[in-house]
């Protein structure tokens, strides 16, 4: 039976980049999943939500297949996610999933698994928020987690669901690094959808987790340097409990920006700029780049010259990468798929004084509406 | 020079300095160390840290578990040299971080230097210089923070992994061989003709709390407040 003890454990740079790959025609539940058939993880725990549902379902075939060592489906996001914060600490590889309610449901203990350092994988399968009831595509629940201290890289299409979740492992667990990431792609538009991905071979896979050159201790009980545990309530009633918590809370931040350099290598960069050299920029992540990148083409028809920034990171923001791209900028769009536009207030604190373009303030969907090419170009050009 | 101008100097810096890797402080490579903020080699790092070490008050070493149990193959070889290192250092302490969890109702600052009150320990001792290893890099981070917040002492790290920031001084993926590069560099500041502060009281000093149990006293934690 194939298996991840019949996989050949590679360098991350190997797998993402040296290794010789071939094409599927697949979904992105399906690339996700064959990522995690690569990644070496050692426990997979979810509790189903739609979009999500399909890639732990195939998740929960590689368990069958040998290429995790333990999954379950736990009782609720609020237990799946606790769960995988005991799994962190005791050392293994794991991974989660949820869209949109889910991830709300666990939200408190989404944002306590930077402050334990808990290298994790979550992929988010982003979707309507609730109420009222709906399943379709929107990624409000992004916002959310741009102040959780999460690691966020937010996929544009399957293969970077693919090499994300693969390179998510491997910034995770740098001891510098030590945080969770979480990999967003946009619900149906990637999960659902079928496209071309190109993978390295499944006989490979990542080394796995060596936990014990993390930032923190493993709760291990067989080893006496770390069997203390750690974490311990900072709550007693002085300056210098308020002052480790406040040092506690910048190390997350410096750890953010410790994570750059293995975000950049790791998945090339924060950001891909496509003409730089234009006036007219859009400014976009997730799905809204690929269809930026059709606008674009259609601009080009038209004889008009139009950049694209393609933010892959979000937290941590490209910001000096956004600033030198942009610095030529007259004008800046920002398609999103959600109501209240985080990314444009990401663009515009980043750039406020560093930049004299005029920030338009859309164009945006949401609530399952998908977004026109036709759209995009009316936003670019209606100043004209 | 990372392209910055941001200096990591000795505080006290007040209430709650940023942490240097939000002010674009970078970590060092290896072969390379960090200097008050800055990429200097090793060689020269190593230079830094032996000079702070015999000219400033009360120089104490803080080891931390990864050096103080014999846990994984190397490590006692490491602490063999963090010793060796605290003997040609006059007048140096040791002072351990075994724990990270809180002590309550109070730490005894001549005992342990716990994270969540590593000031209590600086000024107690009055010390101004001081080494840690073998401590957890997120421990050894906020410990470093809250040093150079309310506190003068000069921090150097020499660090198993990528090294940090906020400490005055930082080796990063330091073995034996770079604690023993240490004690070298150390050696020929004094065959240079340095004087050590404590020229004259040679040796490892033991505070209060170790007297007392070198002597085979039943030692008891200080009286709560």
């Amino acid at each position: 039976m194939a298996n991840t003890v019949n996989q050949r454990v590679v360098t991350p740079e190997h797998l993402l980049f040296e290794a010789p790959r071939t094409k599927a025609f697949i979904t992105g539940s399906e690339a996700a999943s064959e990522a995690v058939r690569r990644a070496n993880v050692d426990i997979a725990i979810a509790y189903p939500i739609t979009p999500q549902s399909e890639t732990m379902e195939r998740i929960g075939n590689l368990f069958a297949e040998g290429y995790i060592r333990d999954y379950y489906r736990a009782e609720d996001e609020v237990g799946a996610f606790s769960a995988i914060s005991g799994a962190s600490r005791t050392g293994v590889r794991c991974m989660t999933a949820s869209s949109g309610p889910g991830l709300m449901r666990g939200l408190e203990t989404i944002a306590s698994w930077p402050g334990h350092r808990l290298p994790l994988v979550f992929l988010i399968m982003c979707r309507v928020i609730n109420a009222p009831l709906s399943i379709q595509p929107d990624n409000l629940e992004l916002d959310y987690m741009l102040t959780s201290g999460n690691i966020l890289l937010h996929g544009e299409n399957q293969q970077d669901f693919f090499d994300y979740t693969l390179a998510g492992f491997a910034i995770s667990e740098k001891c510098e690094v030590t945080l969770p990431v979480a990999v967003a792609v946009d619900g149906f538009f990637v999960t659902h959808a079928r496209a071309w991905v190109e993978m390295p071979s499944a006989e490979l896979k990542l080394p796995p987790r060596d936990c014990y050159s993390e930032a923190v201790p493993m709760i291990d009980n067989e080893n006496p340097p770390v069997r203390i545990a750690r974490d311990a309530p900072i709550q007693k009633s002085n300056f210098i409990s308020y002052q480790m918590h406040a040092a506690w809370q910048q190390e997350i931040h410096a750890a953010h920006e410790r994570s750059r350099k293995w975000v950049s290598r790791y998945i090339n960069g924060l950001v891909e700029v496509v003409n730089p050299e234009a006036e007219t920029l859009i400014v976009a992540s997730g799905s809204a780049v690929s269809q930026s990148r059709e606008a674009l083409r259609q601009a080009e028809e038209m004889g008009k010259k139009v950049g694209l920034i393609k933010v892959k990171s979000l937290r941590p923001f490209p910001t000096a990468e956004l600033r030198a791209a942009c610095r030529h900028a007259k004008r800046i769009i920002v398609p999103e798929f959600n109501c209240p536009g985080w990314l444009n207030r990401e663009v515009r604190a980043t750039l406020y004084g560093h930049s004299e373009a005029k920030i338009a303030d859309g164009p945006r969907v949401y609530g399952g509406i998908t977004m026109p090419t036709e759209l995009i170009l009316e936003w670019l050009f209606k100043s004209e | 020079m990372n392209g910055n101008e941001y200096r990591v100097k000795p505080g006290p810096e007040g209430l709650l300095p940023p942490a240097a890797a939000c002010c674009g402080v970078i970590l060092p490579e290896k072969g390379q160390g960090l200097v008050e903020g800055a990429l200097k080699s090793e060689n020269d790092t190593l230079r830094v840290m032996a000079r702070e070490l015999l000219t400033r008050q009360n120089p104490t070493i803080f080891p931390g578990p990864l050096v103080l149990w014999a846990w994984r193959e190397g490590v006692a070889d490491k602490a063999a040299s963090v010793l060796e290192l605290a003997n040609e250092i006059p007048g140096v302490r040791i002072i351990p971080m075994p724990d990270y969890r809180p002590i309550y109702p109070k730490i005894d600052p001549e005992a342990v230097i716990n994270p969540c009150h590593p000031n209590l320990t600086i000024w107690h001792n009055k010390i101004e210089v001081c080494v840690f290893i073998g401590v957890h890099c997120h421990f050894a981070n906020i410990t470093l923070k809250m040093i150079r917040a309310g506190t003068n002492c000069y921090t150097i790290t020499l660090c198993h992994a990528a090294g940090h920031e906020d400490s005055m001084a930082s080796l990063p993926f330091a073995d034996a061989n770079q604690v023993r590069a240490l004690t070298a560099a150390i050696r020929k500041l004094k065959r240079e003709g340095l004087r050590p502060r404590y020229a004259d009281t040679p040796g490892i000093q033991l505070t209060a709390a170790q007297e007392a149990l070198s002597q085979g006293l039943v030692w008891q934690p200080a009286p709560v407040a």
